[in-house]
């Protein structure tokens, strides 16, 4: 590991001499190297693969920012995070009011600062990066994030631990009720704000647990579930009620919770719906699963634990995940934890275009992932009793670009090829949740089944808003919560 | 919101199948016949597994689960006991039977199959339709509901694989008989229990093109659409049990990759069921109850 995580002293000296420097000199500063758990010993736990900054890295790191004036990060980052202002407060050591910074405009800074894409998003737009000529050296502002959260989150827990739940105040200051359908990131931020404003907030889950994607989906070892159950845990002692179990439109429908349970507003955060699959030969062969599967059955219920856990993983040594995304990055390195011996990760284009962050596929490369790019899968070959066997793939190479900018990939003929394996994970996206479109007509829906929204996201019902993967169809953490944030504003305004 | 889904009554219906009868109030509201609900025991490692609503009582808030020992859940399940209360229940989750006057409606249910087909046998019933109900059970001591199905069947044929009670023969018999006869052909037929028995009743019903519709019980984990471990190739298409059935035209189901498909973990169910304490795991199921139910 690198030395300045080793000698992590911060001192008096140390700040002095960051604080002279000129605009030159702090280009000059090494980019802090985010510690690591050894790839070898990773591939056998689910603990988080970043260990976090040290302070010093921390302190270090923010003083490579130029404080721009125009600060083209800001521009750059979804929700708009002061970002120069929060990282000054990093060289000061004012860590709680770094925090403070970041939350007037994104309230999960600790997840945002470990599953967001900010090679694409602030860190793109970073003068440091772009004067060095490389994207890797732009200000880690993710990693600082994730540092002043975590410094943070512990010392609130230090000095909150003898907060007694029952004694928290679930009185509202008026009588307006607001229902949160979801509990992922979008709903999070929804329940969070139209709390405090005062209103009465019950959040509604289908599954027996809170915390949507980032718990079912994201595993364990790129955001600890102890993150999300933090921020859960801030939104009952702000007095936000919880109802598990509950199925949108099944167990409640929408008309039902505005006129015979009175809430005033609603918020739909129910995310993504159904998992696409290939429609190619085999894929309902016993081994096949979509990534939602497996994910859900790895981190929701527990399944990585297998000596414990009663939902049993599929016996399979050698796995095939398909698709180039964060969701089959997050597929592939849990089949290398869960003992696969190869994990192949089959995607059509090549490494360039692939939408997953880099820092995911570079993880994934350490870990012993197999990529398999310019390829595709033709069929899936099973034996009598259906259960997979291999996989046929078909090359392919990249044509003229298509309407998403990219080369569109064209299979090549007679190039088949097949891999032995005995198990596939297809990771390909999701279409839109069907029960909207079945329980709750009277929200209009785009072509695809996504809500339709107007620019308060308010749906084509009075008072019923939306936001999130229901919306997007595909979208990030950060951009759910920052509909949620929008959602937010315009509920209190409207129970206003 | 604590205090739902507590047992309110258990009745042990043979060796492996019992009835429970569970407080679960706006389930109760909302189930009609043909749903389900999805339960587990725990919030940490229980697994979840789909049951049908047997029933439901809108007036006293409860629905009824009726279940047979299979795996790790229902066996734990099993031991709980009037007063203890079910962690979990979801519901009610999947499409309502199409329910409506089809004229003569034959349910053939076969084992535990009985159980989902009663709430449809009384909603078929409730419509006007003359319903005539084949049981089949591989003995005697293996019938269940018999008594309960009787009360909306105008017809009722039990069928033993041994003879031990009723006609010794299996259920596609008097099915057959049924379709081929002049004046009292089914105009649908519903089918539940094992894959193998609704393939068979559905090939039986197919050259006379009567409309079969089957009941299916897949796994499943969350039974909103979202994980697709439910899916079954339905006339050449992926269909999802959980939000497009789990009744499906049964001339159209693949059940051979269906039944494959349900033995997808089996070798690890087994393992899992002989490292099952059973008591140990009552004892933590009551301690976590206690603790929730402040």
């Amino acid at each position: 590991m690198n030395k300045i995580h080793e000698d992590s002293k911060v001192t008096e000296e140390l700040i002095t001499k960051l604080n002279s420097l000129h605009a030159k000199e702090r280009m000059q500063i090494p980019v802090q190297e985010m510690p690591m758990q050894d790839p070898v010993e990773r591939r056998s736990n689910i603990k988080e693969v970043a260990l976090g900054f040290s302070e010093k890295q921390a302190i270090i790191e923010a003083n490579r920012c130029l404080q721009c004036k125009n600060a083209p990060c800001v521009k750059a980052c979804p929700v708009n995070i002061k970002i120069p202002d929060f990282i000054k407060k990093i060289t000061e050591q004012k860590y709680s009011e770094a925090v403070d910074v970041i939350k007037e405009t994104n309230v999960l800074p600790a997840i945002c600062g470990r599953v967001c894409p900010q090679e694409t998003q602030c860190q793109s737009g970073c003068v440091v990066g772009k004067s060095l000529k490389d994207i890797n050296k732009a200000v880690g502002i993710g990693r600082l994030e994730r540092f002043v959260a975590d410094y943070d989150r512990k010392r609130e827990q230090e000095k909150n631990n003898k907060v007694n739940l029952n004694e928290v105040s679930t009185s509202s200051k008026t009588t307006k009720k607001v229902a949160v359908i979801g509990s992922g990131p979008a709903s999070i931020v929804v329940a969070a704000d139209v709390r405090k404003a005062g209103h009465e907030v019950t959040v509604f889950e289908a599954f027996h647990r809170l915390g949507g994607v980032l718990l079912y989906g994201i595993p364990e070892f790129r955001l600890p579930k102890e993150i999300v159950e933090y921020e859960i845990e801030n939104l009952r002692k702000l007095g936000v009620k919880f109802q598990t179990n509950f199925v949108f439109g099944k167990t409640r429908t929408l008309k039902a919770l505005m006129e015979k349970d009175g809430f005033d507003a609603v918020f739909i955060g129910i995310g993504a719906g159904l998992p696409n699959f290939l429609n190619i030969p085999g894929e309902n062969y016993v081994g096949v699963f979509s990534a939602n599967e497996y994910l859900t059955r790895a981190n929701l219920m527990k399944g990585y634990n297998q000596e414990q856990a009663h939902t049993p993983m599929y016996n399979a040594k050698k796995i095939a995940i398909l698709g180039g995304g964060n969701v089959a990055m997050d597929a592939a390195r849990t089949a290398v934890r869960l003992g696969a011996e190869e994990v192949y990760l089959i995607y059509r284009r090549s490494m360039d275009e692939m939408p997953a962050r880099a820092e995911e596929v570079e993880h994934a490369i350490e870990e012993g992932v197999i990529f398999k790019t310019l390829c595709n899968a033709k069929q899936i070959i099973g034996n009598d009793d259906q259960c997979v066997t291999g996989i046929e793939c078909l090359k392919y190479e990249l044509g003229e670009e298509d309407n998403s900018g990219r080369r569109r990939p064209v299979a090549i003929k007679n190039s088949e090829f097949t891999l032995d394996i005995d198990s596939v994970i297809i990771a390909i996206g999701n279409s839109s949740n069907p029960l909207i479109k079945q329980t709750t007509p009277e929200l209009e829906l785009n072509e695809r089944g996504n809500i339709l929204v107007k620019e308060n996201q308010e749906t084509s019902v009075k008072n019923v808003f939306a936001g999130g993967d229901i919306v997007r169809g595909a979208a990030t953490v950060i951009l759910a919560m920052g509909e949620g944030r929008k959602a937010a504003a315009a509920i209190n305004k409207a129970l206003k | 919101m604590n205090k739902m889904n507590k047992i309110v009554k258990k009745i042990k219906i043979s060796d492996k199948i019992f009835k429970m009868t569970v407080e679960a109030p706006l389930i109760a509201e909302e189930r009609k016949a043909g749903q389900f609900i999805i339960l587990s025991l725990d919030n940490d490692i229980a697994e979840r597994i789909p049951l049908t609503i047997a029933g439901a009582d809108i007036q006293s808030e409860t629905i009824d689960i009726i279940f047979q020992i299979a795996g790790k859940t229902t066996k734990v399940l099993a031991q709980l006991e009037e007063g203890d209360y079910i962690a979990n229940i979801v519901g009610p989750l999947g499409q309502p039977t199409e329910i409506k006057n089809y004229g003569h409606a034959v349910c053939v249910c076969g084992g535990i199959g009985g159980a989902p087909m009663l709430p449809i046998a009384q909603a078929l019933k409730e419509a006007g339709n003359k319903v005539t109900v084949i049981l089949g059970a591989r003995s005697k001591e293996l019938i269940v509901l018999e008594n309960e199905l009787r009360q909306y069947a105008d017809e009722f044929i039990l069928c033993t694989d041994d003879g031990s009670a009723g006609r010794k023969a299996l259920v596609t018999e008097p099915l057959l008989e049924l379709c081929k006869s002049a004046d009292n052909a089914p105009d649908m037929v519903m089918t539940i229990g094992p894959p193998l028995m609704m393939k068979y009743s559905a090939e039986t019903t197919r050259p006379f093109k009567i409309k079969t519709y089957a009941s299916l019980n897949t796994i499943m984990i969350d039974g909103t659409g979202m994980c697709g471990g439910c899916r079954v190739t339905v006339g050449g298409e992926n269909k999802f049990v959980c939000v497009d059935g789990p009744e499906f035209d049964a001339h159209l189901v693949d059940f051979d990759n269906m039944t494959k498909r349900l033995n997808s973990f089996k070798d690890r169910e087994r393992q899992v069921d002989h490292h099952c304490n059973l008591d140990q795991e009552i004892a933590y199921l009551r301690s976590i109850q206690k603790d929730t139910s402040n």
